[in-house]
């Protein structure tokens, strides 16, 4: 009963921590449907569930009840040897502390899911490495590494390594949660401008201020989805930079 | 991963941190060293032995006057029948696999010559005695049958005499008095230094046998009957053989205990050899733990390595690392890591080997398969030791490495 048509599609996935004596119900009976294209926000406090929630959709995690379809992948029943590859073809990881190898360069960072495929037989790597460079704009900086650069130029690596291998949709964990506002503002540009070539992207954030710039809006509380809501206008990131307007959004205030 | 790849990544991590690297490879490095150079010198010492052996003469079969044996219960030596100058003619007539024999009748004697006196033996020996033991002269010539014969006093002396009782010059023609009866030196032996046993084998005159028995010893028995088997394939045959006519010159009724002993000089090479071999075994062996200690060092390192880089093994897994690709990169890089040491320590212990080889006086033998071996068993050392760090990274929860900062 896979469906091609969504990105994601769970049904009543649980997730239960157990640790022995005690017993902690993480997810309680979660479905949810995204569809190509989307920009999601996933929302909640911490201990909320979305963190869980995240893991199973990134196939770092396997839910104890229900089932997940991944781009119409039954993620399931899979061993961690097929669980690793779809990690590498289907899914982009973009994390909140960027998560580049230290001491390698741009290129290479970008480059090594390249490496671990299995599907590329015969192709040219350097090529679609550069050309992911070139989509976040870092054609300039491909032999820089991470200590030389910013923290936007670094979150704009660990992006095009999210989309090196073409996957089926990025996972996003808090992305702007280390930069500040005005970076930030350029992450979620940057996000929107791909959304708008078409790729599926799914963003886990605590802030109402950047979940503004999504076309959707999911929020966890106790393991449960308790809103899920289209948003009719979501705040555009590149007029937000040319009017400035963003200084007013109440981002900066964060601590 | 593709391979290209996976051991670009482990030298780049081993180059990241140069000094840990080098204190693990060092490990590796003396352990290796420490195999060459110790079964170098083990080697040495083989080769040494087998040399001094064969210059006594690896196709030589000694006959000794056996012990007798009567009703179960075996005598001393000499308690039964002697050899004879018969059993030599015999042995001379019939043994077909015999190049050369020579009696031999040994007697202790005080020489005068020269500028003093001195204590020595003398051996009696026939005109093939150089022969059957492939020594040569440094001057002077041997005595011949007729002198053997006409039991002529020619001797040939060994470098100890002519150092005590000449001075070191050449003593043939000289004059020399043994136990008074005055002998002519017709010859020099070529100087032979110490026998493995510690004995010196210069110290000593050669002569006819025939002029030792009537003028020296006073019995008409010899001591030894030193024979030359004509090859030493033939050696086993050979020593039947000799066996045969002697069992029949003393008339050795069938299934009769032997009433004499033949050795065979490839039995004393065989036990030196094994001894010297386990000498090699035990310095080897030595030497290996040091290349198991540093096996042990690679694998503490390689641990502190998995702890210290837990996230970046996160990341890669969260990007599409497969548990197999973790494992073979950690354990490229501690195979890396132990053949590099490796390498590092055969140029070393060639280094060592020849600073033995200059600086002290042994032989020093490095043999290939020795190189391989040690070269062959780091490697090993490294995938042992390696496995389980790497196998520690591959079964990381990507989730708890991602965490882990």
């Amino acid at each position: 009963m896979s469906d091609p048509q969504a990105v994601i599609r769970t049904t009543r996935v649980g997730k239960i921590y157990d640790s022995g004596e005690i017993q902690v119900e993480a997810l309680k009976g979660i479905d949810l449907r995204i569809e190509p294209g989307e920009l999601v926000a996933i929302m909640g406090a911490s201990g909320s569930g979305k963190s869980t929630m995240l893991n199973i959709l990134g196939c770092l995690d396997r839910a104890t009840s229900g089932d997940y379809f991944l781009d119409g992948i039954h993620v399931n029943d899979l061993a961690p040897d097929q669980l690793a590859d779809i990690r590498n073809r289907k899914i982009g990881f973009i994390f909140q502390g960027f998560n580049l190898l230290s001491r390698t360069s741009a290129f290479e960072n970008v480059e090594l899911p390249l490496l671990y495929s299995r599907h590329l037989e015969g192709q040219d790597l350097a090529a679609l490495t550069r050309r992911a460079l070139e989509r976040v704009g870092l054609a300039d900086r491909m032999h820089h590494f991470p200590n030389q650069l910013s923290g936007g130029q670094q979150q704009r690596v660990a992006i095009a390594r999210a989309l090196v291998n073409q996957p089926a949709m990025v996972l996003a964990d808090e992305p702007t949660g280390n930069l500040d506002t005005r970076t930030s503002i350029e992450i979620l540009a940057t996000f929107q401008e791909l959304n708008r070539q078409g790729i599926t992207i799914i963003l886990v954030t605590h802030e109402h201020d950047i979940a503004d710039y999504c076309k959707r809006i999911i929020e966890f509380r106790d393991g449960r989805i308790i809103r899920d809501q289209k948003v009719a206008e979501p705040r555009a990131a590149a007029r937000d930079l040319e009017t400035g307007h963003w200084q007013a959004s109440g981002l900066g205030e964060r601590p | 991963m593709k391979w290209k790849n996976l051991i670009k990544v482990a030298f780049k991590s081993i180059v990241k941190n140069k000094m840990r690297t080098l204190l693990t490879m060092l490990g590796i490095i003396i352990g290796v060293a420490a195999v060459i150079v110790m079964v170098a010198i083990g080697k040495g010492a083989e080769k040494r032995i087998q040399d001094q052996i064969a210059s006594m003469g690896t196709n030589l079969l000694t006959i000794f006057p056996g012990s007798m044996q009567s009703r179960g219960v075996r005598m001393g030596p000499d308690s039964g029948v002697q050899l004879t100058l018969e059993d030599v003619e015999r042995l001379k007539r019939d043994a077909t696999l015999v190049q050369a024999v020579s009696p031999m009748v040994r007697s202790g004697a005080q020489l005068i010559g020269g500028s003093g006196n001195w204590n020595t033996s003398v051996w009696g020996v026939s005109e093939q005695y150089l022969e059957i033991r492939d020594w040569t002269l440094s001057s002077g010539e041997f005595f011949s049958s007729a002198d053997i014969r006409a039991q002529n006093k020619s001797c040939v002396v060994g470098q100890t005499i002519v150092k005590n009782l000449f001075a070191g010059d050449d003593p043939v023609g000289q004059q020399l008095r043994v136990r008074n009866v005055p002998f002519r030196i017709i010859g020099v032996l070529q100087e032979r230094g110490q026998s493995s046993f510690g004995m010196d084998q210069d110290d000593l005159i050669i002569a006819p046998y025939s002029t030792v028995m009537t003028r020296l010893s006073g019995h008409a028995h010899v001591n030894q009957i030193l024979v030359r088997a004509v090859s030493l394939e033939q050696m086993d045959q050979a020593q039947a053989e000799v066996t045969r006519i002697m069992r029949e010159a003393h008339r050795i009724p069938e299934g009769g205990d032997d009433d004499f002993t033949v050795r065979n000089q490839t039995d004393i090479a065989a036990t030196a050899q094994e001894t010297s071999s386990v000498l090699t075994m035990l310095l080897a062996s030595i030497a290996s733990i040091s290349l198991l200690v540093g096996g042990i060092g690679i694998m503490n390192i390689m641990l502190v390595s998995v702890t210290e880089r837990t996230h970046e093994i996160g990341i890669r897994m969260a990007i599409g690392a497969r548990g197999r690709d973790i494992l073979v990169q950690f354990l490229i890089e501690a195979v890396v890591l132990s053949l590099s040491g490796g390498l590092i320590g055969v140029l070393i212990g060639f280094l060592a080997t020849w600073i033995v080889n200059m600086a002290t006086d042994w032989i020093t033998v490095i043999s290939p398969t020795n190189v391989l071996l040690s070269f062959g068993f780091a490697g090993a050392v490294g995938i042992f030791f390696g496995y389980y760090p790497a196998r520690k990274a591959a079964a990381l929860n990507p989730i708890e490495a991602l965490r882990y900062e």
